[in-house]
Parts: C-alpha cells; sequence; structure tokens
C-alpha cells in the first residue's frame, strides 16, 4: 500500500469526525429530568413512563372525557387524578426542569400547554 | 255514477295499498317505535325514552331571574370565571358559554300579538341546551363534539378542527369560535382571561367552545356553577330528568316550562319555568 502512513491516520481522524455527536452525547449531554420530591413511585414505572408517558395522558384525557370516567389512579394507597394539570404535574411542579428537558433536546413540541397551564406559570 | 271498469281499479287497487301501511304506521307510533314528536324528555339520544340512563337537565326560573335582578349576570360571570372564558371586548368575536337572550329571540317560535310589556322587557338565561338529539353532533366529522352516556354535549378540545360545522348546526347558537388566541392580549394590554382559574385550561385559537354543564364539577359531586350561585333563591334546578322522583322531575310535572324551539326536534334538556 502506498502512502499507508498519511492514509490510516487521516481514516481514524475522519471516523473520529464523523462519530462525534454520538460518543459526545453518550458521555454527559443527556437529558437529566428533575425527580420529584413529594413522592418516590410514579404510575407506572419508569422505563414505561419515560417511553409511553404520551400514550398514557391520551388514554386518560379519553377515559375522562368520552366515558366519564374520572376514578382516580391509586399507586401504594395514593391516589392520582387522572388528569395532566391536576395529576402529575402535582408532583412533577416544575415544567422547565422536567417535561422541557427531554422535548427541548429531542426537539419535540408538545401542544399541551397551549390550553393546560404549568403549575408554576405567572398570572 | 259513470265509471270507467279500468279507473275504478286503478283506486281499488291505490286504496289497497295504503290499507295496508297505515295500520302498520299506527302500532309503530302507539309502540312508541317511531318519535311522534311528543315525548320530549327521553335519553335515549332521541329514540324512545330509557329509564336506566341517566339525563341530565336543568329547569331555569324565569320569574325568580326577574325578580333578582343581577342574579343573571352573577352566574354568568361565575360562569365564565371558572372556565376562563375569554372577553375579546368586541361583540363580533364574543365568546359565551352562558349568556341572556331577549324573549323575542329565544324564543322565536312563541309567536303572540300584543304580547305583555313586561315579557317584551325581560331576559331569559341560555346555554347549550344539551340536546337529547343534538345536531352539533352530527355535523362535527372528527366526533370532537359527542354526547356523553349522562346526557351531556360535551367537547374534546385536542380533536377540534375548528371548521365550525357544529355553529352552523346548533339552532340555539350556543357555539362561539376563538377567532384569536384566548391566552393573548388587547391591542391595549389587557389580558383576554381576566381572573385566571389555574385548574381549568383555557383553549386554543381556531377551537369552538360551549358550556360543558360543569362536567368537572359533576365528577367531584358538585351541582354546576350556575346553579350553585342561583342555588340561595332556588332559580336553577339542576338533576336527572329520567329519574321519576328527582327533584326536577317533580317540577316538570306539576309546572308550565317551556323549551327553546321544541319544533326542531332536538329536545334541548333546559326547561323554562314561566
Amino acid at each position: 500500500m502506498y502512502d499507508a502512513g498519511k492514509i490510516i491516520p487521516g481514516l481514524v481522524v475522519f471516523v473520529a469526525l464523523v462519530t462525534f455527536p454520538i460518543w459526545r452525547g453518550v458521555a454527559d449531554d443527556l437529558p437529566k429530568p428533575e425527580k420529584p420530591t413529594k413522592a418516590r413511585q410514579c404510575v407506572t414505572d419508569t422505563a414505561t413512563m419515560r417511553k409511553d408517558h404520551m400514550v398514557l395522558l391520551n388514554k386518560w384525557r379519553d377515559e375522562a372525557l368520552r366515558t366519564g370516567d374520572r376514578t382516580p389512579f391509586v399507586v401504594e394507597g395514593k391516589k392520582y387524578k387522572k388528569s395532566l394539570m391536576l395529576g402529575c404535574l402535582n408532583c412533577h411542579e416544575d415544567k422547565k426542569k422536567f417535561c422541557d428537558e427531554c422535548h427541548v433536546y429531542a426537539s419535540v413540541r408538545p401542544y399541551c400547554w397551549d390550553c393546560h397551564y404549568e403549575p408554576k406559570e405567572k398570572f | 255514477m259513470d265509471m270507467k271498469r279500468r279507473d275504478f281499479l286503478k283506486i281499488a287497487g291505490l286504496t289497497a295499498i295504503a290499507g295496508i301501511g297505515a295500520p302498520t304506521a299506527f302500532s309503530r307510533l302507539l309502540k312508541g317505535e317511531v318519535d311522534g314528536g311528543a315525548a320530549y324528555a327521553s335519553g335515549g339520544e332521541g329514540a324512545a325514552a330509557d329509564s336506566n340512563r341517566v339525563r341530565l337537565g336543568m329547569v331555569i326560573d324565569v320569574k325568580k331571574f326577574n325578580q333578582y335582578k343581577g342574579l343573571a349576570q352573577k352566574c354568568i360571570d361565575a360562569c365564565h370565571q371558572i372556565h376562563n372564558v375569554p372577553d375579546y371586548g368586541n361583540k363580533k368575536d364574543e365568546i359565551k358559554w352562558l349568556w341572556q337572550e331577549r324573549y323575542e329571540n329565544a324564543f322565536p317560535e312563541h309567536s303572540h300579538y300584543r304580547r305583555n310589556e313586561e315579557l317584551e322587557k325581560m331576559y331569559f338565561l341560555v346555554s347549550c341546551n344539551h340536546c337529547d338529539n343534538p345536531p352539533c353532533v352530527r355535523a362535527c366529522p372528527t366526533q370532537a363534539t359527542f354526547k356523553m352516556k349522562n346526557g351531556i354535549v360535551a367537547m374534546d378540545y385536542h380533536r377540534c378542527i375548528g371548521c365550525r360545522f357544529c355553529m352552523a348546526a346548533c339552532p340555539y347558537g350556543a357555539r362561539s369560535f376563538n377567532w384569536r388566541d384566548p391566552r393573548g392580549r388587547s391591542a391595549d394590554g389587557r389580558p383576554f382571561i381576566a381572573h385566571v382559574n389555574p385548574d381549568f385550561p383555557t383553549r386554543m385559537r381556531g377551537v369552538v367552545e360551549k358550556c360543558n354543564f360543569c362536567v368537572e364539577r359533576l365528577a367531584e359531586g358538585l351541582p354546576p356553577k350556575c346553579v350553585e350561585v342561583a342555588s340561595p333563591v332556588k332559580a336553577m334546578i339542576f338533576g336527572d330528568l329520567n329519574d321519576p322522583n328527582s327533584e326536577i322531575s317533580r317540577i316538570l310535572r306539576s309546572r308550565f316550562t317551556i323549551q327553546r324551539k321544541p319544533a326542531l326536534g332536538t329536545h334541548p334538556s333546559l326547561f323554562y319555568l314561566i
């Protein structure tokens, strides 16, 4: 092989540059949503909530609005209202430190806040 | 009498067909399978009455509202405050869940020559009628508005695409469209929602809204807000129209009430004590 001394280091630099965003992200820049202090256990386990919280919110919305089923969700003897504003945000008090942390990172813009109030909103 | 055999046979044939049809139509009417227009408080979404199901309704005592001036406005203010109903400051964009209407506008079907002057001056509290046969629900292409099991005509604002078919379908003008953002401010900096209730969401620009019969309060065992405000003088009575022992049923049995535009067949659940 001609010019191996140039090509191999060049390839190494190229691969390092191309994969830079991946290992930089893995290193430390992952979002860290703030955990609530009021309660330890969420309505479902963390892995499910992380992946499917939007599915659960849609399910709650349909149950509460359409079938009128607003029976509270019971976890470890504690009752939670089937509601974003009156349920979830009771424990997750800071929208900016909880919701926005991941949504901004993943560039997701849910329209919840067009209508629903966040707990610490100033009037 | 001079009649050709051909004509006689024609008439005889037609009479026979009519004779076969008539008894079936009558028996269906008698059995209540077909709505003859007389049964108002049914609860079967426009079909036959179903006493096993709840059908929420309201009686509004017009005399009491006339006696206690200002009570109607108090009800309206309380309703609009807890539901974050915006005030855009002009009639064209007005959002109304509960409002007042003159007799001739509220009850245009009740024609009357030389009407009582007192009646001409009166205002009537009106809102969504939570019809048993709601035309808005049929018009909605996304099922954003729907009939709940307890008779409430509810809305899911998440699904509303703002087509305003429901507004065209509603004969009572009970639906309002948000031409502007309810969270916004007017040109002079006044917020459209003066006193925010943080426990209830607002709407967004481009959706239709209306009275929800306070479903969120009913879920907690509270009466609708307007009924609560009017409760010291009992100007509004709320309850299950299908339950023969409820207070509202007792009043409907014993007193004369009218509904808004009953001939349209929407079967309103709001009744007016005159």
